[in-house]
């Protein structure tokens, strides 16, 4: 039985063995549920083996909406221990597990997915393209990701759930300090998937970069491709500097090396200098396709075209520059020099500038515009004046002599989530509301969304003000209880209720869809919210190729200048259009990736050795795989047309 | 005959194999370490340029503006990267 007693979770507790048992159910009603409606051909045919840009894009969907769930529950835990004081609702160990887990799945697991969702869908429709560069890597990059994270979300009940933190800074991750193979799983899951994420940021900026439409110049493309294009530049540049790190890590607790031991030429602080070398950038691979996202959103419904296009580009191209020049103002307090710290300062600083361009060119949208509340638009709203309160909190954290102050304490905590809350989550519901009709053909209850936002916000404020407040007192982050003489249990009861408000807000974006999907109109034709770019001007649903035929672009809002400028969209006739086939060969690799990633957490050599052969063959299999992929006949193209009234003409 | 034959690829070979030459040097006689490292580093850029430029003809698309922007791009950041944590785990720590 030795073997097996490594599966075991090393600090058990009755929370962790009710989720067992609730993960095993599901799975068997899951399993059941597909056998008995007999689902599983049309889940292989057109799901898992689909390389259809728009399917894989809600598959990233589905898996965003999930880790929100579980990494909420893992917020509402934490909140629930720190409500109040000397707590005995989790145990240290636990909490541990509980902070680490809700780091890395809402920042890699939910926030990723989310904005690649938002690429996958969009970019190929915005730019009038039929699919990405390389369709076939695309639905890899989705498994790979996909099994990474499965990988991870098993760690807590086979095995144990790394407890380093999302940092997992070194020393605390090595083998001595973080025995169990937690560490292991956080270093293997996030390489897996970090691979996924590398390999559509190469496809992402070869799709912008190769396959506009014809008329597109690069400074005629919508805000949101402009803002995605530069994020994949940035996860090209700032991903593999993970993947080095990773694999640098999984050698040292693996095989015995040496890079961040405290002696023998090691150095524990090259791990914190390195993961910050990426994980700067990666904040601003968040926050850029969320702004992108808000100026679709405000040129919409401002009814203007968006101020200072120019501006809005050279600022992102300013921040993409940028983000690589701040990394050390997350360790100021390491012991570098005040040398080394000033210049820090200055530059972090510096990068408020951009970022305020951006700002006051959406308050200038709006000026004089013909507001338009609706619920994307509300989120909007809301989003300007408290992320720059976050901003402002920024800046202040930037200098690095009042760090030491702020350093490590929960005034940091309710900066960072002051900015990725309204600055990424409320973009990420605003643009799935707004483009919710056309990826479902129904639009979600403005009512309902309307009520979720408002909620949210005031659960959001509730939240995280206290912090700023207990943080300048002194309460130290992850610290998983605090004594009644500290003075901050009030506070902290008041972040818990927050918290619970905005889980009801959560709770309320479900219900809006099932009331939806009830009640909503399907007669919505193709361009509900009078829209202004390409996306816009197909069908809803959109048919697997995009466009009937490839539209002709002469300015940046492509859609809007057709409706009302008499730009003419699509010229010619219908020709037979070129698609790749459907392949099962990026799943397949995903699952032996996944077994090759739990044989090396358990350090299983002998099945490790085999996955790695059966990734091998997998890649020559491929590289000598012949597929032309198949045409679409124009009889074809006119029947779908025609089935989905072709308003192509009528609509002119 | 002329235009058939390779001329920048064949000299950019040999000059190629002069550099691995120079940089083997490095090992095989005993030099001080910054000397040798230098001659490593000035080495390596000119034989990754040579490499861009003559073999993966970098320069002879249409793609030459972006393709040149990204390399660019890349060096910034690496060399950045690098300095930057020189500074501040060695130089000012």
């Amino acid at each position: 039985m030795d073997f097996f007693d490594r599966f075991a979770v090393p600090h058990p507790s009755f929370l962790i063995y009710a989720s067992m048992v609730g993960i095993g159910l599901t799975m068997v009603a899951i399993v059941l549920g597909i056998t008995y409606f007999k689902k599983w051909g049309y889940l292989w045919r057109e799901w898992i083996t689909t390389v259809d840009h728009k399917r894989i894009g809600i598959m990233y969907l589905l898996v965003a909406l999930l880790m929100l769930f579980r990494g909420g529950v893992d917020a509402i835990m934490m909140r629930y221990q720190l409500s109040m004081p000397d707590n005995k609702f989790l145990e240290s160990q636990h909490y541990n597990e509980v902070f680490t887990t809700h780091g890395v799945v809402m920042i890699l697991f939910m926030a990723m997915p989310f904005i690649t969702f938002f690429f996958n869908y969009l970019i190929p429709l915005q730019i009038g393209a039929r699919d990405v560069a390389f369709p076939r890597l695309n639905a890899l990059s989705f498994w790979l990701f996909f099994m990474g994270m499965g990988l991870f979300n098993i760690s807590f009940i086979v095995g144990g759930s790394p407890d380093a933190g999302w940092t997992s800074y070194f020393p605390l991750a090595n083998n001595e300090f973080s025995p169990s193979v937690g560490t292991n799983y956080y270093m293997i899951a996030i390489q897996i998937a970090g691979m996924g994420t590398l390999i559509s940021g190469i496809n992402f900026i070869t799709t912008i970069l190769k396959m506009r439409a014809p008329g597109m110049k690069l400074m005629k493309m919508p805000m949101f491709t402009w803002s995605a294009f530069i994020a994949n530049v940035i996860v090209v540049f700032a991903f593999p500097v993970l993947t080095v790190l990773l694999a640098m890590g999984t050698m040292d607790r693996l095989f015995g090396t040496n890079f961040f031991t405290t002696g023998d030429g090691g150095m524990d602080m090259l791990w914190a200098n390195l993961f910050w070398v990426w994980g700067h950038p990666e904040v601003y691979i968040l926050i850029l396709p969320a702004f992108g996202l808000y100026s679709e959103i405000i040129s919409t419904f401002a009814r203007r075209n968006l101020y200072g296009y120019k501006s809005m580009v050279a600022s992102m191209v300013v921040i993409s520059v940028f983000s690589f020049l701040v990394w050390t103002h997350h360790f100021f307090t390491m012991g570098q020099g005040a040398f080394t710290n000033s210049i820090f300062s200055i530059t972090t600083m510096a990068i408020a500038i951009p970022t305020g361009v951006k700002i006051f060119n959406w308050l200038f949208t709006l000026w004089k515009g013909k507001i338009v509340f609706t619920t994307p638009m509300l989120y909007s709203m809301l989003f300007i004046p408290l992320f720059t309160l976050g901003g402002v909190t920024g800046v202040m954290l930037a200098m690095s002599a009042a760090d030491y102050q702020y350093h490590n304490t929960m005034f940091l905590v309710a900066h960072f989530h002051n900015v990725i809350i309204p600055g990424v989550v409320y973009a990420m519901i605003a643009g799935l509301t707004f483009y919710w009709p056309k990826m479902f053909g129904f639009m979600l209850n403005e009512r309902i969304g309307k009520w979720t936002a408002w909620i949210m916000s005031v659960g959001f404020v509730l939240a995280f003000i206290p912090m700023y407040i207990t943080g300048l007192d002194g309460q130290a982050r992850r610290m998983y209880t605090y004594s009644e003489s500290t003075g901050f249990s009030m506070l902290n009861m008041v972040a818990f209720i927050g918290a619970g408000i905005m889980a009801i807000s959560f709770a309320l974006l479900v219900y809006n869809i099932y009331y939806s999907i009830r009640y909503a109109s399907r007669d919505i034709g193709s361009d509900p919210w009078d829209a202004r770019s390409l996306e816009w001007a197909t069908h809803t649903p959109v048919p697997e190729y995009n466009f009937a035929i490839t539209p002709q672009v002469a300015s940046t809002q492509g859609f809007w200048d057709a409706k009302k400028n008499g730009h003419e969209l699509f010229k010619g006739k219908y020709e037979k259009i070129h698609m790749p086939n459907n392949s099962g060969w990026p799943f397949i690799l995903g699952c032996i990736f996944f077994v090759f990633g739990f044989a090396m957490v358990f350090s299983i050599w002998p099945l490790a050795i085999v996955t790695l052969i059966g990734i091998l063959v997998c890649l020559v299999y491929r590289s000598f795989e012949k597929d032309h992929g198949r045409y679409i006949s124009v009889e074809e193209i006119e029947e779908t047309e025609a089935k989905l009234r072709g308003v192509k003409n009528e609509d002119r | 005959m002329k235009e058939l034959f390779p001329v920048k690829q064949v000299m950019g070979f040999v000059f190629s194999l002069v550099l691995t030459v120079v940089a083997l040097l490095v090992y095989f006689t005993d030099m001080s370490f910054p000397i040798g490292m230098t001659i490593l580093l000035v080495t390596a850029f000119i034989q990754a340029g040579l490499q861009l430029v003559v073999f993966m003809h970098a320069g002879e698309t249409d793609d030459k503006k972006s393709i040149y922007t990204n390399v660019y791009y890349g060096l910034i950041i690496a060399l950045v990267t690098i300095f930057g944590t020189l500074l501040i785990l060695v130089w000012d720590m």
